[in-house]
């Protein structure tokens, strides 16, 4: 799968995430945001920072583990992302989506 | 003399005392393994057990039997590791080391869930991630009548990711042999987006789910187990209602780790995803489900890292640069019930597939898909493990790298 945002393609994986976390940017934020139906502020921004740093330091992404993220509490998580915040804010992100191993 | 240091005599510890008590001369090394507990349980006979599959002593066994001569063996708890002194403190005494390996696991952490632990744990909410809870369980489902069943966990990582569903498939064929699958409700709950989250494995697998009649909900992040009321919640406010409740707490490593100042949020320690050695001191290596490298946390993980772990030690000693080699390769049997079982081989990057396995063509063990010979492998597992992983012995055919023969990739 692919989404052209402002000229560029950029890849997607077979469930719609980015394949690549190096193409993402705040236009291909707002494209995904946009088939999210989430209407982006500087607040949600501030949490797909925190996203995105928690997966390059290789920590565990979770609903609770919001709780200690010091950005957002989880009501307004999900005030923010509504429907299933943490599929919603990895997939804005450009991280890979949260995974089983089947 | 110099000493090597190994933490935790679960599977992962005992595979490295056995692999290095071979390699490392015994006149320039000692081994010790510390841990705080008398008996080794076979995890994955957690899955069993509720269901009479198994008996208490087929899933026990006493540590020590497996530990080998020339390891010395110490049963107490670990207070802390000073890794900026290459110390470790005990209850009533500090060992120094060369090389330390932590292999302290995971196990599961219900205090950090609402309710949870509450008055009914082990009544009619139940982990199957512990001996007391699976044996809890095992005589509640003795004396069940019928009524609604949830099976459910919290978040990942957990230890065998895939075990909750072959609860709920196991439950399901345990209540139709018993005759009473009518007189019980099946649903599974997963804060995942659904109970197959891998492309190939959802295509392949999700008929199983509507053949077996259980309702799936997704996307429940659980905020707390209301015992009142026999129901649990999510951060939205969905209820759902149970009669039993099937758990998978929360896994963390161990508090050592936190008590050390050594691990992340969930008390895993940060180690290099190819070598095994810990970002916290080059002397220190990690293995198993101790450590935060995104494989599955599964014996068959520990198996193929502590092959690569016990050649990076060695080099280490000789000064030589470690083989980044460990690929993430996981190799699990998985029951979907009925006598029938699913194999799936996968590492980092490459997802389940269907094909053959070990051999192309001939397997004679088939991939992502339901076979009677899959069962009867998850099956014989319990004696391989007893009898070879433990000892740190080579499974026939079995690569510690993910191999692609037989694979059906794109």
């Amino acid at each position: 799968m692919e989404l052209n945002v402002a000229g560029k393609t950029i890849n997607l994986t077979d469930d719609g995430y980015l394949a690549d976390l190096s193409q993402w940017d705040k236009d291909v934020a707002l494209a995904i945001a946009k088939e999210e139906e989430v209407a982006l502020t500087d607040a949600h921004f501030k949490v797909i920072e925190w996203v995105q740093n928690q997966f390059k330091k290789g920590e565990a992404l979770s609903v609770r583990g919001i709780k200690g993220s010091g950005v957002i509490d989880i009501k307004e998580f999900y005030a923010l992302f509504p429907g299933g915040p943490l599929k919603k804010a990895t997939r804005i992100a450009g991280i890979p989506k949260p995974k089983s191993c089947i | 003399m110099k000493n090597l240091l190994i933490l935790g005599a679960g599977t992962a510890g005992t595979m490295m005392a056995n692999h290095l008590r071979h390699k490392m001369s015994k006149n320039d090394w000692n081994i010790t393994i510390v841990d705080q507990y008398k008996t080794h349980y076979y995890q994955p006979g957690f899955l069993f057990l509720p269901f009479d599959t198994y008996t208490e002593d087929q899933v026990r066994k006493d540590k020590k039997k497996f530990i080998p001569k020339g390891v010395n063996y110490i049963q107490k708890k670990i207070e802390k590791i000073i890794h900026t002194e290459n110390k470790v403190v005990l209850e009533d005494e500090t060992l120094n080391y060369d090389i330390l390996i932590v292999a302290t696991g995971a196990k599961i952490a219900p205090e950090q869930v609402d309710g949870m632990n509450g008055p009914n744990w082990h009544k009619n909410v139940f982990d199957f991630y512990t001996f007391e809870g699976s044996l809890a369980l095992r005589n509640y489902l003795r004396e069940f009548k019928g009524g609604k069943m949830v099976v459910h966990f919290t978040e990942m990582p957990i230890k065998c990711p895939v075990a909750p569903l072959e609860f709920v498939f196991l439950a399901d064929s345990y209540f139709r042999k018993k005759g009473m699958r009518d007189k019980v409700e099946l649903t599974y709950v997963t804060p995942l987006g659904g109970a197959f989250t891998k492309p190939k494995a959802t295509a392949a697998l999700s008929y199983l789910l509507k053949e077996k009649n259980i309702k799936v909900v997704t996307d429940f992040a659980i905020e707390s187990v209301d015992n009142d009321n026999n129901q649990i919640l999510d951060y939205e406010g969905r209820e759902v209602p149970y009669d039993v409740l099937v758990t998978v707490p929360t896994n963390m490593g161990d508090d050592l780790i936190k008590r050390s100042g050594m691990g992340d949020d969930l008390n895993f320690v940060p180690t290099n995803h190819f070598t095994l050695q810990s970002e916290v001191a080059k002397n220190i290596f990690v293995i198993g489900d101790a450590s935060n490298v995104p494989a599955s946390k599964a014996g068959s993980v520990a198996h193929f890292q502590a092959e690569t772990l016990t050649d990076n030690i060695l080099l280490y000693i000789d000064g030589k640069p470690l083989k980044e080699e460990f690929d993430g390769h996981a190799n699990c049997f998985i029951e979907t019930g009925n006598g029938k079982g699913l194999l799936i081989d996968f590492n980092y990057k490459q997802e389940p597939v269907e094909g053959k396995f070990p051999f192309p063509v001939v397997g004679p063990m088939s991939l992502l898909k339901e076979t009677r010979l899959n069962h009867f492998g998850k099956m014989a597992f319990k004696w391989i493990y007893w009898n070879m992983l433990l000892k740190g012995i080579a499974i026939p055919f079995v690569s510690r790298n993910m191999s692609k023969l037989g694979k059906k990739l794109n």
